[in-house]
């Protein structure tokens, strides 16, 4: 599914080097997880997966289904079947989130070659998905995430990502801001998408989220390289131990 | 040469090529407005209100442009349309100048009418002071057709102006009357480009408990040259709105004069600007004035401009002396999507009560990259989320107009020029 192959980025605008070579390979069906401290590299890797601007990849590549995806534009890349659940969703006054899903959902349909789904069925399908993750008629009515709590958010992403029906989701620390109750809505959600032929990799710095969404396997990065990859026991570790350890064990 | 000379020299080079002003019941305004548009002459750069948009275009003598063909864009809305074609009302474009509550007269018309005469050319001459208006002077004293409205009860449906411009070289200008007695309601709607160039006056005087509501489109042509003048004179517990949706054109100069002198009245100015290419300035320029009472102003324009294009917002609040709990305000917006497209904005406030609310923002920026990256990153082409960004943008000022049908109306416009301006 996912090959990331020695990826090296820096800041376009600073000279600063944030991912020195990373490895990953995600296969169909598989749940990965990356750990590590603040500033470790782990959003710098979603938001290059995902092609926000700023960052320079000076080596390396990242493929999907073997497709390169350090060359396309954003909406290539959503096309082709990678989605990035947000951080920090942003908010677009003016637009409705019911508007913003249904472009969302028609444009990727369009790139692919697939008909536009009908005002009609798009209503159908969207009510019925809005009601497992709690989402109510007026936040889809709203102007997308304008006025929405953190766990409102993080749900609408969860949204968005069963309407677009992605094949590689990536999820940057969607537990951040949420509480307890919210953080296992969103969970559940995500669980629900699980299946043989979609794979996430889940960007966490804590392993609570992981009793959730159960992982196969996990990555601690640190400066910009993974540093040890595990089963779902590593997560513990980190929980019990903190980082320290681990970092000074490679070091 | 003095400056006087030059504003001299151009007054008497425009006024060539107009006819004599009219006699009848509107001849005591027009002598009068002939004797202002003398001592002041036309207006220059060097003026005060005139610093960000030349009025040339507006002022020289000759005229040249392309004719439009434009689609009329209130078509579908069920409306008494009034048709003026090049300034030329066209009895049988037009509907049956008749509805219920309201009175349709020609200003062409040979009859005394005794109702405007305490109006056609007053409420200029009023909102021609502290700011001189030489062009709505000229408009007073040279207007050759208009729409004279009285409207005693609540019309049932709006009227509509449509204007169309055939000829690339007629001059025109119209000045409309609108006079609200108490506690009637009605809708004007203006769309269409009246002439290769004009210079449009409404006047508008709403009585106590009365509501007037204005939307007008400008555009898309891309030769437009027009000033327009709105002067209102607003009574207590009243209602004004006006709302225009301009895009393209030379040279739009769009000027709002309105004075509230009743308690516990509203009134708002609003508008939506799509501005493309170096020819392009479009101008708003507002005068508001609070004399009584626990009044609310709002003054709402967002403008997008690209490839060298130029906005303009002039908005002044006037406060007096004894206008206490008003309520005023005024947000001037753009948004720049190249660098080369510019927006000048000179809000002003001048207050004389000491219990009042007022402010006034102004903003300029570029496109929300963050945004427009989580649009693409959902899969919506780049092209097509900045044209969903733009449009969220402008959208937020239809807010402003209160009817539903017409709202939705502007909106498919806007929607259509939109793409227009992408393409």
């Amino acid at each position: 599914m996912l090959e990331i192959k020695n990826l090296h980025v820096k800041l376009e605008e600073e000279d600063k080097v944030i991912l020195k070579g990373v490895d990953l390979k995600i296969g169909p069906g598989e749940v990965h997880a990356i750990m590590g401290p603040n500033g470790s590299g782990k959003s710098t890797l979603s938001y290059v997966l995902a092609g926000r601007d700023g960052y320079e990849v000076t080596d390396g590549s990242a493929t999907l289904d073997d497709e390169e995806l350090l060359e396309m534009e954003p909406e290539e890349r959503a096309a082709a079947g990678l989605f990035l659940a947000f951080q920090y969703p942003v908010e677009i006054p003016g637009v409705g989130n019911m508007t913003f899903l249904r472009t969302a959902v028609n444009a990727q349909r369009k790139a692919r070659g697939e008909e536009e789904l009908s005002a009609g069925d798009f209503l159908k399908v969207v009510r019925e998905k809005a009601k497992t993750l709690k989402i109510d008629a007026d936040m889809l009515k709203r102007p997308v995430n304008v006025g929405f709590s953190g766990g409102e958010k993080k749900r609408n992403e969860i949204l968005q990502m069963a309407m677009l029906e992605p094949k590689m989701c990536i999820l940057d620390e969607t537990d951040s801001g949420l509480d307890v109750d919210a953080m296992k809505l969103v969970a559940e959600g995500v669980n629900a998408l699980r299946s043989a032929g979609r794979s996430f990799l889940v960007i966490t710095h804590y392993q609570r989220l992981l009793d959730h969404i159960k992982p196969d396997v996990v990555h601690i990065m640190s400066n910009g390289r993974i540093i040890k990859t595990g089963g779902p026991d590593l997560a513990l570790e980190v929980e019990n131990n903190g980082y320290a350890d681990l970092l000074d064990g490679v070091q | 040469m003095a400056l006087a000379q030059v504003k001299q020299d151009a007054l008497t080079a425009r006024l060539q090529g107009l006819s004599a002003p009219a006699k009848g019941w509107t001849a005591a305004a027009r002598a009068s407005a002939s004797d202002r548009l003398a001592a002041q002459g036309l207006p220059t750069r060097r003026d005060e209100y005139w610093r960000y948009s030349d009025p040339a275009q507006l002022t020289k003598p000759e005229v040249s442009g392309a004719a439009t063909d434009l689609a009329p864009s209130f078509a579908a809305l069920d409306a008494v349309k009034l048709v003026f074609t090049d300034g030329v009302f066209d009895a049988s474009a037009s509907d049956d100048p008749a509805l219920a509550g309201v009175e349709l007269l020609s200003l062409a018309g040979q009859a005394d009418i005794h109702w405007a005469q305490g109006l056609y050319g007053q409420l200029e001459t009023r909102g021609s002071s502290p700011v001189e208006r030489p062009l709505a002077a000229l408009n007073t004293a040279y207007a050759t057709e208009g729409v004279l409205i009285r409207v005693t009860g609540q019309a049932a449906k709006p009227v509509s102006l449509i204007y169309t411009q055939k000829s690339a070289s007629s001059d025109v200008i119209l000045h409309h009357v609108v006079k609200l007695e108490e506690g009637a309601e009605i809708t004007l709607l203006e769309s269409g480009t009246p002439g290769a160039r004009f210079n449009t006056v409404l006047e508008v005087d709403v009585a106590s408990n009365a509501r007037f509501h204005h939307i007008r489109t400008q555009g898309p042509d891309a030769d437009r040259r027009g000033v327009t003048h709105i002067f209102a004179h607003i009574a207590d517990n009243a209602l004004f709105k006006s709302f225009t949706l301009t895009a393209g054109g030379r040279l739009t100069r769009n000027e709002a004069i309105l004075e509230i002198t009743g308690d516990d009245s509203v009134a708002h100015v609003a508008g939506t600007v799509l501005g493309d290419g170096k020819d392009f300035l479009q101008d708003d320029t507002i005068f508001i004035t609070h004399a009584s009472e626990r009044c609310e102003s709002r003054q709402v324009f967002r403008k997008v401009l690209k490839n060298g294009a130029t906005g303009v917002f002039q908005g002044k609040i006037l406060v007096k002396q004894g206008a206490q709990k008003t309520d005023g305000y005024q947000m001037s917006q753009s948004l720049l999507l190249d660098e080369d497209a510019q927006f000048l904005a000179k809000p002003e406030l001048e207050i004389y009560a000491d219990d009042v609310k007022c402010s006034h923002g102004s903003t300029s920026g570029a496109i929300d990259e963050t945004a427009l990256f989580y649009l693409q990153s959902r899969g919506v082409p780049k092209r097509t989320a900045q044209a969903l960004l733009v449009l969220a943008f402008l959208a937020g000022t239809l807010e402003e107009i209160e009817d539903e049908a017409i709202a939705a109306e502007v909106h498919a416009r806007l929607e259509d020029w939109l793409h227009g301006l992408d393409g």
